[in-house]
């Protein structure tokens, strides 16, 4: 196939359920080989995208292809993709074995080779040895490998992970996020990924979509989305930071926090209104009498690798992130670099 | 203190009135002589007369194939049912359901009059008499609600997305529902049965009603009997019957409590 033509196309998607929208009109296309996330807060809608291309769902508008063929109305069966649901959905009553050779069986794939096939499965996800135990024995991190490898067994195109991590503890989320970054090297297989957090998906996605209320908001690489947020809701929700209302003075110069800034970008009307995005880590804490603004430190909490600090100044509330601190009710000065500052158009809020 | 031995004795006095007319039940039948008055010694004739009355055999035979069949049919139409109104949107559901639970709460009486009514008009169309199978189609009817009223719990109980990831791993529906939804909605499916076979057993007003001349189980039996006065054969009969069922809730009680344990040891 060609490498350029996407895997899985998503042209105008609607759906609603009974009144509520739920999709509402996404376009969207996965390259072979990509690791995409889709990323939002919980109802934006990125599980039930995941379900239209896992076939659980239809759209009631709109188009799905798989490589170049329209397939809306395929069931799931006949579809070369895989799932890892959300609660691992491992059947209860099979034992590991049984478990990851369900699809194999179906496909009439002899029993040498299944057993062979199950066999690197296991190795693959670190569970040599497991054949014989019960899926109720198994730790909730066993079962989520469990999981994958009942789904990789089948060599899908594409492997749809909703929210895998989500019941797992940090540190082991952590860990099993190394070894799916891993296994999607090693297979090759593209992953659609769904995920309500943003580290999880800066982390771990060659592209990431943002989703809020059934609409796209911003597809781009993890350094993109974080780095040129194209609205409030994406800045806001990838990664702490401060959004300040402002005016496009002309090109190049932004008014905001009531004095003037140079900045990187262009194309705005002249005078147009629009959002400031700062990150917290981009202020910097200089002497009160050489910064841009000077305002009064109203808290300083602990976060192990920095400090965060609510500072008030200019009416408006900022949040630091610096190694260093400054006392509570101290006057302190804050400095910015024109490409730390980040314009957006203004949207809708949330 | 007092307040316990109070407590204690309430609760015994609950049992005896419960349990006592079983023990004296029990007790005479092994008892000697006819009389229901006094004890005159033990004997297990009682028993052997009753596997030699034939009447009480065949209408033995009768209430165990009712019963068994029924069951089975009752079992299959309400596992077929109850994965059917699972799959119901809210409101549909809610009405569906109280239909079936309409049935459990109807008095026998009306079920067995009707039901009688129903098959004499029907029959009168098209020529089908009071008999087996007019009690048979009864208790399948009076069997389902229940089969469907534990099933349900299983199927609530399931994981939502094992269906899906049968499907996904390319099952077709049927192959999902054999080997996917079976064996996890299993051990609703058999105390279903266990329940269905245990009222089929049991019940006597809708069989009274429904069974014509001819035909008769147990209860029936017994109860023509009895109208001649109580024989010990009767007692030993309903000795009989109690245990049997004991034994059978004693079965649907390890099944329940082996089925509680799997449960705890897969959330520990």
């Amino acid at each position: 196939m060609n490498e350029s033509q996407p895997i899985i196309l998503l042209k105008d998607i609607r759906k609603n359920f009974g009144q509520t929208e739920v999709l509402n009109n996404i376009n969207l296309y996965v390259l072979k080989n990509e690791f995409v996330t889709l990323l939002g807060p919980s109802g934006c809608g990125k599980t039930t995208t995941l379900r239209i291309i896992g076939g659980f769902e239809t759209p009631d508008s709109g188009d799905i292809f798989f490589e170049g063929q329209r397939i809306n109305n395929l069931p799931p069966y006949q579809r070369n993709v895989n799932t890892v649901f959300q609660k691992y959905a491992l059947f209860p009553h099979m034992n590991v074995y049984d478990n990851i050779a369900f699809g194999l069986k179906i496909k009439g794939t002899d029993k040498p080779a299944i057993s062979k096939k199950v066999d690197e499965m296991l190795e693959m996800v670190n569970l040599q040895g497991f054949h014989k135990r019960s899926v109720d024995s198994l730790s909730g991190g066993q079962q989520q490998r469990v999981a994958i490898a009942r789904a990789l067994v089948n060599q899908p195109e594409v492997l749809l992970l909703d929210e895998p991590l989500g019941a797992l503890d940090l540190k082991l989320r952590k860990e099993m996020q190394v070894e799916l970054k891993n296994i999607h090297k090693r297979t090759g297989i593209t992953f659609v990924y769904v995920t309500h957090d943003q580290e999880e998906a800066l982390t771990m996605s060659d592209t990431i979509v943002v989703m809020n209320k059934g609409k796209i908001q911003q597809i781009g690489t993890p350094q993109m989305i974080y780095n040129e947020p194209k609205n409030a809701f994406v800045a806001d929700f990838i990664g702490e930071s401060n959004i300040i209302e402002g005016r496009m003075l002309k090109d190049y110069c932004v008014e905001f926090a009531g004095r003037v800034f140079e900045c990187l970008d262009k194309g705005f009307e002249p005078n147009e209104d629009i959002d400031v995005v700062v990150r917290p880590e981009d202020i910097k804490l200089v002497h009160s009498d050489t910064g841009m603004i000077s305002g009064v430190v109203k808290s300083v909490t602990f976060k192990g690798v920095h400090f965060e600090m609510l500072v008030e100044g200019q009416g408006v509330t900022w949040t630091l992130h610096n190694t260093e601190m400054a006392e509570v009710g101290a006057t302190i000065g804050m400095s910015l670099n024109p490409n730390d500052i980040h314009i957006m158009k203004k949207t809708a809020r949330g | 203190m007092v307040k316990r031995i109070i407590m204690k004795s309430y609760l015994g006095l609950v049992l005896l009135f419960m349990y006592l007319p079983i023990v004296v039940l029990i007790v005479f039948s092994f008892n000697k002589s006819k009389s229901r008055g006094n004890w005159s010694g033990f004997t297990l004739k009682w028993y052997g007369e009753l596997f030699q009355n034939s009447q009480i055999m065949d209408s033995l035979y009768n209430t165990l194939l009712l019963a068994l069949i029924s069951s089975v049919v009752a079992v299959i139409i309400g596992t077929f049912a109850a994965i059917g109104i699972h799959n119901m949107k809210k409101f549909k559901k809610s009405v569906v359901m109280n239909l079936t639970y309409l049935p459990v709460l109807n008095p026998d009486i009306v079920t067995g009059v009707s039901l009688m009514i129903m098959f004499v008009f029907i029959g009168s169309l098209i020529g089908l008499k009071m008999g087996f199978l007019t009690m048979l189609l009864a208790h399948i009817t009076f069997n389902i609600p229940y089969v469907i009223l534990s099933v349900l719990p299983k199927l609530k109980q399931m994981n939502k997305h094992l269906y899906e990831a049968a499907l996904d791993l390319g099952a077709t529906s049927m192959y999902a529902l054999r080997k996917v939804i079976m064996p996890e909605i299993m051990p609703g499916i058999i105390s279903g049965f266990l329940m269905a076979f245990t009222l089929s057993i049991d019940d006597f007003v809708i069989s009274y009603f429904t069974a014509g001349s001819g035909v008769s189980n147990l209860s029936i039996t017994i109860y023509s009997m009895a109208r001649t006065g109580v024989k010990p054969t009767i007692n030993a009969l309903s000795t009989l019957m109690f245990v049997s069922v004991l034994l059978l809730l004693i079965l649907i009680n390890i099944r329940a409590s082996r089925e509680e344990k799997r449960k705890r040891q897969y959330d520990a």
